[in-house]
């Protein structure tokens, strides 16, 4: 039994000792670097149970995501994990102000620059002649245009960007009903004054920006459309592209006026930068930043009673391009 | 221990005199100097956050009625897109926490750039030597602020939609090759094609994430290659001789502190402070718009100089020539990020100053760039503060027409009146100093006189 704890201790002391020997190595004088500050026992333990604490909050976000059934598990999570980081920043807190020695240190910033070493460079490059070969650089920097030219050309095929006209393209056609949201076509009895309706084309995919409509009917003796625009209301219906010809949000606001004659008149606002067209001047602006007049399509009422479109929008429908024609009626 | 570690590392990479250095390397001590590590900090959390989430998320705009656990869009048609996002947020267990995380932690690290900008702006940290340091943070932050645009954009509820149209608008706006730019990068018209959604993504969650850690890595090693700038706090600090913490013992927790609590803060956030609802705003459809729609902060002054712009496009016969998304949208940030990556240069042209500098000037030491970048600071929170017109016609019921009016006056006049009381503020702190420091030395004149009579 005693051979065995001489043992024990032989191996303990020899174990210790190893690491002891090995820092002191012949002929090196033992020397500090990072100069100590005196012991603070009572930061240390303030850290130490800061980050029993941060634990805890750990064990605590295993636990509560275990338990999917408490209320306000979101919150619950996040307070958990929060008040772990939170308790792990203070005992690092501690640990920096009061552990570890607090040093201010000086030191010489590096050199600004190396004029020797810049020579050196540029010496050697010049010394292999090959700068020198005007031709040849020139030969290489157009294979290297070219090359790089030929690289980028795939990019063209990311989309349809030589063909616009798709820019002009409306599901719209003589003849098309106007339906709403769930296809039902729509009746100009369905339309009364004072609000709006969003009406898509009839068969047509309705994301497609110069498928939807907002259709507002308006006293026949208000309207005042211009010339271009003549004809194109059907008994005081009125129908406009719902995409916003400033930046393509959908105009979704209907103003009217509920105590005339002290309010404005009625408008149809974009609620992205609040762009303001007037329906019973065929759509001009008349507030924001936008640039051209909201399109307007010309609209009839069948034998039914129906809403038709009785032809395409008198100008491109959505914001404005490089070199879009503002009066060109759309296709 | 210890040595074990070291030796073996050194035997087999010869790197013990770099890691020496790395340890004992300085950091000059001051509080603005964190506001780039609280960056660097958020951008591991939106990493970190960022990966889990895309093992969730679906890039599909292919359409789906939704019949899950959200009972007010039972039956509502959506995308694939929205919907995965929604059931993140609803059935994923801990899903909603790291995705308001991730949102919080984006605005968060843009609001740290952006306060880490002013201080390098306000006290010519971007002089000779550090150009290159400057230019990479700027293109950090134009490149961060396109990520954060698609990030919330993926989402593909009400909001995003109308944000990505209007993206659309102001990419069609561009002179020349506007229509041909948005139909490339779109795949067709708005609302695209069906590329446009996992092209978005792909760029998202990897070609920008990869570009700005290149970019980060850089920064940081240009930072540490010609050390940091300092202030002059006593008379040790001078342009050849810095003064600092090493970063082991002294910087390391400090820093590490700092890291745990800014992850602290963006957990406690993403956990009880709600962002982005996305299931109240609904999915996206091109025929529908709400009222009251705000990007997140780091755009703001994009959408109030779209607001405040009068309605013009530029026409010549009835050919557009400019659309009017392209000045708010678009040449407002080519001027303001333009100014701020030639300024290093336009400043050495005024002043003549191409020395170097380790040393850091306060605000009030060069009161022409103060009054400068004060200025463009006002304007640029003019802007912002337009796009929030609307709100401000909601909550206290200024009209927004008249507020509007106000702010084109104020956009114009309010940087050259900044600029102006900025410039004296700096002239008179300097003349007080001058002041202070001629009254102590005559105060110690007298004294020495008297004690010697």
């Amino acid at each position: 039994m005693s051979k065995a704890r001489d043992f024990l201790v032989a191996a303990a002391t020899l174990l210790l000792g190893r690491g002891r020997k090995r820092r002191l190595r012949p002929g090196e004088r033992e020397r500090i670097v990072v100069v100590p500050t005196p012991k603070e026992p009572d930061a240390e333990l303030l850290a130490i149970g800061l980050l029993f604490a941060a634990s805890l909050c750990g064990l605590a976000f295993v636990v509560i995501y275990v338990l999917d059934r408490l209320p306000a598990h979101t919150q619950l999570l996040g307070l958990a994990l929060g008040l772990a980081f939170v308790f792990l920043a203070a005992a690092l807190v501690v640990t920096a102000k009061r552990l570890v020695p607090n040093e201010e240190l000086e030191e010489d910033y590096p050199e600004h620059e190396h004029p020797d070493e810049q020579e050196r460079i540029a010496q050697v490059v010049d010394e292999s002649g090959l700068t020198r070969r005007r031709l040849f650089v020139l030969a290489l920097g157009a294979a290297g245009g070219s090359i790089g030219l030929a690289l980028l050309t795939p990019v063209a095929s990311l989309g349809p960007a030589i063909h616009l006209a798709r820019f002009y393209l409306t599901p719209w056609r003589r003849g098309t009903r106007l339906v709403d949201d769930e296809g039902k076509p729509y009746r100009a009895d369905d339309i009364e004054e004072g609000t709006f309706y969003t009406a898509f084309a009839e068969g047509a995919d309705k994301e497609a920006m110069a498928s939807s409509l907002v259709v507002v009917r308006l006293p026949e003796r208000e309207l005042d459309l211009p010339p271009e625009n003549a004809g194109y209301d059907a008994k005081g219906i009125v129908a406009f592209s719902k995409i916003c010809t400033h930046a393509g949000c959908a105009v979704a606001l209907y103003r009217k006026p509920m105590f005339a004659p002290t309010d404005p008149k009625p408008a149809l606002i974009c609620p992205c930068h609040y762009s303001t067209f007037e329906p019973q001047t065929g759509g001009k602006v008349i507030f924001g930043p936008a640039g051209r007049k909201l399109p307007m399509l010309p609209l009839s009422i069948d034998g039914k009673g129906f809403l038709r479109a009785r032809g395409n929008f008198d100008s491109p429908v959505g914001p404005s391009w490089w070199g879009v024609r503002t009066r060109k009626p759309t296709t | 221990m210890i040595r074990a570690i070291v030796r073996f590392l050194d035997q087999r990479t010869g790197t013990a005199p770099f890691l020496r250095r790395t340890l004992r390397y300085l950091f000059p001590d001051h509080w603005s100097f964190l506001l780039g590590e609280v960056s660097l900090y958020a951008f591991v959390v939106l990493v970190g956050t960022g990966i889990y989430l895309t093992l969730f998320y679906e890039d599909s705009t292919a359409k789906v009625v939704y019949h899950g656990s959200y009972a007010p869009l039972q039956g509502r048609e959506m995308t694939h897109a929205y919907r995965s996002v929604l059931d993140l947020s609803t059935n994923v267990k801990a899903g909603l926490l790291i995705r308001q995380t991730h949102h919080w932690a984006a605005n968060v690290f843009i609001a740290a750039v952006v306060l880490h900008l002013l201080r390098i702006f306000f006290t010519g940290a971007y002089r000779k030597p550090r150009e290159l340091t400057y230019w990479i943070g700027l293109t950090m932050l134009v490149v961060s602020l396109l990520e954060g645009y698609l990030g919330y954009s993926l989402a593909d509820d009400l909001l995003s939609g109308m944000g990505l149209a209007i993206g659309n608008a102001v990419a069609l706006s561009i002179p020349f090759i506007g229509g041909n730019l948005a139909a490339l990068i779109w795949d067709g018209p708005f609302p695209g094609g069906p590329a446009f959604f996992p092209r978005m993504y792909i760029v998202h969650v990897f070609l920008i994430p990869a570009l700005l850690a290149t970019l980060l890595a850089v920064h940081l090693a240009l930072v540490a290659l010609k050390h940091h700038t300092q202030f002059r706090q006593s008379p040790r600090e001078t342009e050849r001789k810095l003064v600092g913490v090493p970063t082991f013992p002294g910087q390391a927790p400090r820093s590490l502190g700092l890291f745990a609590a800014v992850v602290a803060v963006l957990f406690l956030l993403g956990g009880l402070v709600q962002i982005n609802p996305i299931w109240l705003w609904g999915p996206y459809h091109t025929y529908s718009a709400t009222n009251g729609a705000q990007p997140d902060w780091y755009l703001g002054w994009l959408i109030g100089a779209l607001r405040i712009m009068p309605g013009f496009d530029v026409v010549i016969g009835d050919y557009t020539v400019v659309p009017n998304p392209f000045w708010g949208g678009a040449l407002l940030p080519l001027v303001f990020f333009g100014f701020l990556y030639l300024w290093p240069w336009l400043e050495r042209r005024l002043t003549g100053d191409y020395a170097y500098h380790n040393l850091l000037d306060r605000p009030r030491d060069a009161p022409m760039r103060t009054a400068i970048g004060y200025a463009i600071a006002i304007e640029i929170f003019l802007v912002f503060l337009a796009g929030s017109a609307d709100r401000a016609d909601v909550l206290f019921g200024l009209p927004y027409v008249p507020q509007i009016w106000a702010y084109r006056v104020l956009v114009i006049a309010g940087p050259f009146l900044a600029g102006a009381i900025a410039y004296r503020v700096c002239v008179e702190l300097q003349r007080g100093e001058r002041v202070e420091h001629e009254r102590k030395a005559a105060e110690h004149a007298a004294g020495a006189a008297r004690s010697r009579a």
